[in-house]
């Protein structure tokens, strides 16, 4: 189900200009790594094997290191995503509250599991550990280009719904 | 007039946007200019939001409306603010203000009252006057001393004495210093700091700047969770604003200290919550521990001093040196002094925030603060500190929540995380979930956590799975004793706690999953089965639910599950109006 070709085009289309002035201003400012990758997953949306090869050009930090680090931390994704990352909380307060339940019914409408793309490069899924909503619980914050929002008190059918919706948008624009 | 709209996370996430926006359409269209529509932070009561304030012309609240969906706002509009008459039927009900009012709010003294985005109002509200005072009235030592008399305990995990991380770092050698906060909540079932970040960003800042002057810092840097977009948005609001005022920046109240404070947002790695991965974080590596000493106190960011302590440490901060030492060390016991922000989740009633003395009895703040059980079913336990804490059953409900006394039980109070459970929550699941969380935030670098964590989940997912066997309970404890003594770090030391704690007291539901193929909460999907009773009408809807025609029947008559090709998905007790399904 992933893809990463539909998605944000192919790597070398990437246009490095728009990271310019983020290396300019951290390139040899030490311990910049991780704020120079979440910007430049800001931009593509990813961190393409090119970027991170322009990057370890830019700062003099080893390639394998910038591999490193960004396969240490959840919030970097070495594969592109959707234009709406569903962001699915499995917090504790969540998990008593059914967050499995919920999820299962997100895995079953949409036909991804989690870390997956639609084919339409609508939707991505992502476990996430807590988005700090616990008495909202079971909750999922859905994060696009115009945004993040958080929607909480979440059912099998209610998940759905919102996602019908944005879904129905969607197709209205392409229209 | 002025209407005050709740907006943490909470109440947007409960739809107050919507609610601000029907507000300012309905304002417009009565064309009632003098009324002002205003937003706030979170107050606590996250199960009332979107919560509405609204104050007369005198700055005297006249009424609190909760649950104020968009559809409400013109009701309100046209008695309330048109005709003067309170609107009753949406006011906040005598209880819930009861919780209201039964708090000591000292960390939470603004959130849900001042606008978090006016640093006007924090002043107005007696801000930035503890730093003053600090800075042009006290030493550093001096302001060390008053943060030992209140008893202060960090506030983020393990509780270590405020004062003496501060003082250990002001006798640090060198001019380079650095003070740190903790805001990578990450802790699954805390929201406390989230709170603060949200509804009282300044009150973080002047902790931070009366903090940086005791120990002689140089710079302060904030490592906030990039899960908290809305958080970082008013940090950066209040920090400009802060230095505008020249709370910030050079010669800070006539001082001869120059003190900046800037934001870096986490990547997401539970580990970073231990000072040192912290620490490498900050400096752009993998978030990895090292050992200990030297502590941060003495090489910490880049090899300089450098004090941590998290949000809602540096938030009492003002408040003690404003009120004095002695005044926060009125509340709470005598080794666990002052107010405990704690965060009620899962199972509850009135989930939230609440801030009451240290010393209360467990039984108080579940049942009190938080209303009791959901659908007042049976409180089987309550989870405290998180993935490093532990369970504890409802025998020990009078337990004391300070330090001393739930250490005993084997959980930790942690950063404040209170995760109800009910008889529904199995707690072979619970150890399961907490051991998946730890071997995925395993930052893989010594081997008993590494290969502890793993192996125990293996044992824990083949016990839920319904395939445990004899020995695996046993050889679960050996293990669990192992890696605590073993890891490196603190997410190692206290992983197995989930474990050891359910073990201790809720050991005959593992044997009963392994020896009796049973789940008594109803919860393993391999050990429970779904059966029709003769409360079956034979509608034949559950049947038409089925999604791999599991259930056989012939119309007006009872159904039947074939257990070999029902998948338990649930969908047929769920859809059922005649309560005919049941989970055995």
């Amino acid at each position: 189900m992933n893809t990463e070709k539909r998605n944000t085009g192919n790597d070398s289309a990437q246009d490095f200009r728009l990271l310019a002035p983020t290396l300019e201003k951290y390139a040899k400012v030490p311990g910049s790594l991780i704020t120079i990758l979440q910007q430049a997953q800001d931009i593509y949306g990813y961190l393409s094997q090119e970027a991170i090869l322009y990057i370890s050009e830019r700062t003099g930090i080893r390639p394998a290191q910038i591999y490193g680090v960004a396969t240490f931390y959840a919030q970097f994704r070495l594969k592109p995503v959707g234009k709406y990352l569903i962001m699915m909380c499995k917090g504790t307060a969540c998990h008593v509250n059914g967050a499995d339940r919920v999820e299962e019914a997100v895995v079953e409408h949409l036909g991804i599991q989690d870390g997956e793309t639609t084919e339409d490069g609508i939707f991505t899924l992502n476990n996430v550990a807590c988005l700090g909503c616990c008495s909202l619980a079971p909750v999922m914050m859905i994060k696009s280009t115009e945004g993040e929002e958080t929607y909480g008190n979440l059912t099998k059918d209610s998940v759905v719904k919102i996602l019908d919706e944005i879904r129905a948008r969607e197709s209205q624009e392409v229209q | 007039m002025k209407v005050i709209i709740g907006q943490g996370s909470c109440g947007i996430a409960s739809g107050a946007k919507k609610t601000e926006d029907e507000f300012r359409r309905l304002l417009e269209e009565h064309n009632l200019t003098d009324v002002t529509v205003d937003k706030t932070g979170c107050i606590g009561t996250c199960y009332l939001e979107p919560i509405v304030d609204v104050y007369g012309e005198d700055g005297v609240l006249q009424a609190r409306y909760v649950k104020v969906q968009p559809e409400c706002a013109a009701a309100i509009v046209e008695e309330h603010l048109i005709n003067g008459k309170i609107k009753e039927e949406y006011v906040i009900s005598p209880e819930d203000e009861v919780i209201l009012a039964a708090q000591n709010r000292i960390v939470l003294r603004n959130c849900g009252i001042i606008n978090p985005e006016k640093i006007e109002e924090y002043i107005a509200a007696g801000g930035y006057e503890a730093a003053k005072k600090a800075l042009t009235e006290m030493t550093p030592e001096e302001v060390i001393e008053e943060i030992k008399v209140s008893g202060l305990r960090g506030r983020g995990g393990a509780g270590f004495p405020t004062w003496f991380k501060w003082n250990a770092a002001r006798q640090s050698e060198g001019k380079v210093k650095y003070i740190v906060c903790n805001a990578d909540e990450g802790d699954p079932g805390a929201f406390m700091d989230r709170s603060v970040l949200e509804g009282d960003p300044n009150s973080l800042l002047e902790g931070m700047i009366i903090g940086g002057y005791a120990m002689g810092a140089c710079e302060g840097i904030i490592y906030v969770r990039a899960e908290y977009p809305l958080a970082i948005a008013r940090l950066e609001i209040a920090l400009s604003q802060a230095r505008e005022r020249g709370f910030l920046g050079k010669k800070i109240f006539g001082a001869d200290w120059d003190f900046d404070i800037r934001i870096k947002a986490g990547a997401g790695a539970f580990v970073c919550g231990e000072e040192t991965a912290l620490i490498a974080s900050l400096e752009g590596q993998r978030g990895m521990p090292r050992l200990k000493p030297p502590f941060p106190a003495q090489k910490g960011y880049w090899q300089k001093p450098t004090n941590i302590n998290n949000v809602e440490t540096y938030a009492n901060v003002a408040w003690i040196i404003s009120n004095g030492g002695a005044a926060f060390a009125d509340y709470g016991t005598e080794k666990s002094r002052g107010t405990k922000v704690f965060a009620l989740a899962g199972k509850i009633k009135k989930g939230g925030l609440v801030e009451v003395p240290m010393g209360l009895a467990l039984k108080d703040v579940i049942y009190e603060t938080g209303g009791g059980i959901k659908n007042d079913k049976a409180c089987k336990a309550v989870q405290m500190g998180g993935p490093s804490g532990g369970c504890i059953p409802a025998e020990l409900f009078d337990t004391p929540v300070t330090y001393e006394d739930i250490n005993k039980t084997g959980a930790i109070v942690g950063s404040g995380g209170m995760i109800v459970m009910d008889e529904n929550t199995c707690m072979v699941d619970m150890a399961r979930y907490f051991l998946d969380f730890t071997r995925k935030e395993s930052c893989g670098k010594c081997n008993y956590c590494r290969i502890g964590t793993k192996r125990m989940l293996e044992i824990l997912e083949r016990i839920t799975e319904g395939n445990g066997r004899e020995g695996d309970i046993e050889l679960l404890e050996e293990l669990a004793l192992k890696v605590r003594e073993g890891a490196m770090c603190g997410l190692g030391q206290t992983a197995p706690n989930p474990v050891l704690t359910t073990l201790r007291y809720f050991r005959n539901e593992y044997e009963d999953h392994i020896y009796n193929h049973k789940c008594t909460a109803k919860s393993c999907k391999a050990l429970i089965s779904y059966e029709i009773t003769d409360k079956c009408v034979g509608c034949t809807l559950c049947a038409r639910q089925c999604p791999v025609d599991a259930i056989t029947g012939m119309a007006k008559a009872q159904h039947k599950i074939d257990p070999s090709v029902c998948i338990k998905c649930g969908k047929c007790a769920e859809s059922c109006r005649f309560g005919a399904i049941e989970v055995k």
